[in-house]
């Protein structure tokens, strides 16, 4: 089952019209799969392949060869720990120690109600920030055991619908890679990034 | 001012440094409506004439590379926003404060290349970053800048923002256009090269974000004045990310030709804690490792590869004397085990191997024999084991999982060979 709609066909039409070739929009339309079914299903797939022209087989293909389309159930806040040498070299394992312990999901799980996937990943590019994470893939630099705990205790007494990096970036997080800037009031929904047209992006409450 | 070609925007305006209204108001366009009134040609001469060198790692001229183009259409040019490399955080930096420079930089060199449609390809976990460079697009179409007949010069122009989804391979040029394709991100074979066979088989440039935002810069000034700076080899300003045991870890954009401690212990503040430096990592994990005798080497691209190793995507990794030295060459292994595509038998079964045999030194389980399987498995993926490397696989990512072999064995054997006599689990 998938919860594809037919206003969604129509979206599909218009990100598959953003290339030269229908096969390019493989990889938004799995987005959009994801985000109507909460992971990736057998049918979502079945529906990306029919807008984008080729067969189930290989747009299966193309989403196992990517750690970020996950098949299956998928929690509302995915927590992605980075280990790679800047988080390493910063303690990043005690930080992913304290997720495990403050979700009570293992490393590469969905918990049982739903809410959390907690998952190592390979380095997000914020190792000035070291040790970071993501949260729904928004970014929380300057990590420690302790803002770890808060961050995901916090995640799970408000269950708030999306979260927005800079207010996570603003309660939990600490020295960051550089200066961001002004913030983003894009809120993100796991497990699809926040991005334009076929992702989760949403605005802030 | 040298020192600030792609960062002085940002610095000058934090507030608002990403818009479209800060940007012109800053001197942005304005090299765009110059490159509108010159020849295609003259614009890759100035580009040629910079000397500027790729910013993604490879190194490679960018003016030589555009002409390679083959003179077929379609042809495309693919901006690489896959910033993946461990360490490496610049190009975030430019897509999220300032996205404009960007695409002006897209704009002219799409003009330049012949060019009417253009992809930025942003790895998927950079969705603020990739939200800002569509908004900036999205901006810079409504003001006549992107889109049908831009500024009224008959030329036409589309950019797409592609989003990954989690793959560092993706950064290799002509995996990235397997994934724009819709396929895996597998490295393919060259030649044929993307400048004559890239995207959907046309003639294509594949570009990094940092290489493309130096484009306005050189258009205005002109290629002379940008090859003016800096030392032979490495000519203009680069973007250096450090990070691990640094007191200022950050970017840094620099005149290349500093000294590694200048850059280290002057702008990164040095070690925290009143700790030694121990070894870094000078251009990304798939650079092999220096140590404090080299630390007052100038920092070029030409220099760094006369000692062994390269500045790669500008990634300064530092770590100090408490530093567990397979552990921390263990992370780095670990990273390219997960990220290899798996095509090729060495890469794809050799870092597992290599993962496999750090993990089982660092519990305390290592044999003597260990030291020589890891070089072993690393000479079946690059044999010789030198610098450059050779290569037993399609693409690079294999033979960068040896570098932190190759660098602990060089500057540290001593370490691995007492971590396996005294055969106790590494407290890390």
């Amino acid at each position: 089952m998938t919860a594809w709609t037919a206003e969604m066909d129509a979206r599909a039409a218009g990100i598959v019209a953003r290339y030269p070739d229908p096969r390019s929009a493989v990889m938004p339309l799995l987005y959009m799969a994801m985000l109507a079914d909460g992971g990736l299903t057998d049918d979502g797939m079945r529906k990306v392949a029919e807008r984008a022209g080729v067969s189930p087989a290989q747009v299966r293909a193309v989403a196992s060869f990517y750690t970020m389309y996950k098949e299956g159930e998928v929690g509302r806040y995915v927590i992605s720990v980075c280990q790679s040498i800047s988080c390493h070299l910063l303690d990043s394992s005690a930080v992913a120690a304290a997720a495990v312990e403050a979700t009570g999901v293992p490393i590469g799980e969905t918990g049982p109600d739903g809410s959390f996937t907690v998952e190592t990943v390979e380095c997000i590019g914020a190792c000035g920030g070291a040790p970071a994470i993501q949260v729904n893939y928004e970014m929380v630099e300057g990590l420690d055991p302790d803002r770890m705990r808060s961050l995901c205790e916090w995640l799970g007494s408000e269950q708030p619908e999306a979260v927005n990096g800079d207010e996570l970036q603003e309660r939990f997080g600490g020295r960051r890679s550089f200066d961001w800037g002004p913030s983003d009031p894009t809120t993100a929904v796991g497990p699809v990034p926040a991005f334009g047209p076929y992702g989760s992006a949403g605005e802030g409450p | 001012m040298t020192d600030s070609i792609l960062f002085g925007r940002m610095e000058a305006h934090p507030s608002d440094s990403h818009t479209l209204a800060r940007y012109e108001a800053t001197g942005g366009y304005q090299a765009l409506r110059k490159a509108l009134g010159m020849e295609p040609s003259a614009i890759t001469e100035e580009v040629k004439a910079s000397n500027i060198r790729g910013r993604g790692g490879a190194g490679f001229p960018t003016g030589v590379k555009w002409g390679f183009l083959a003179d077929t259409t379609p042809r495309y040019l693919v901006i690489n926003a896959d910033e993946s490399e461990p360490g490496t955080f610049k190009d975030r930096q430019l897509l999220e404060r300032d996205p404009h420079q960007l695409v002006e930089g897209i704009v002219i060199s799409a003009f330049a290349l012949g060019v009417s449609h253009a992809f930025v390809y942003v790895r998927g976990e950079y969705t603020r970053q990739a939200r800002r460079v569509q908004a900036a697009i999205d901006e810079a179409r409504a003001a006549g800048y992107v889109g049908k007949d831009v500024l009224g010069s008959g030329f036409d122009l589309e950019i797409t923002v592609h989003l990954g989804a989690g793959a560092y391979i993706c950064g290799e040029e002509t995996a990235l256009l397997n994934s724009l394709e819709g396929l895996r991100g597998e490295p393919r074979i060259k030649p044929p090269f993307p400048a004559v066979e890239g995207l959907y088989a046309k003639p294509t440039i594949v570009n990094n974000v940092e290489t493309i935002s130096n484009v306005p810069w050189i258009v205005t000034n002109g290629g002379a004045a940008y090859d003016a700076i800096g030392p032979e080899g490495s000519r203009g300003t680069r973007l250096f990310s450090l990070s691990g045991h640094v007191e200022k870890p950050g970017n840094y954009e620099i005149v290349m030709g500093m000294s590694w401690r200048d850059l280290i212990h002057g702008l990164g503040g040095g070690i925290p804690g009143g700790r030694e430096l121990k070894c870094w990592i000078p251009g990304g994990a798939s650079a092999p490792w220096f140590t404090p005798e080299v630390l007052d080497e100038p920092v070029t691209i030409d220099d760094a590869g006369r000692l062994g190793s390269m500045l790669g995507s500008g990634a300064v990794v530092v770590m100090d004397d408490t530093t567990n030295v397979v552990a921390a060459a263990l992370s780095v292994v670990r990273f390219f085990a997960h990220e290899s595509c798996g095509q090729c038998t060495p890469c794809r079964e050799g870092t597992g191997w290599m993962q496999r045999i750090l993990e089982r030194i660092l519990s305390g389980e290592g044999r003597p024999s260990d030291i020589g399987l890891l070089l072993d498995v690393s000479d079946n993926i690059s044999p010789g084991l030198e610098w450059p490397p050779a290569m037993t696989t399609i693409c690079p990512l294999g033979p960068s999982a040896v570098s932190p072999i190759t660098s602990i064995m060089t500057h540290f054997r001593d370490e691995v060979e007492a971590m396996i006599a005294q055969g106790v689990a590494a407290d890390v």
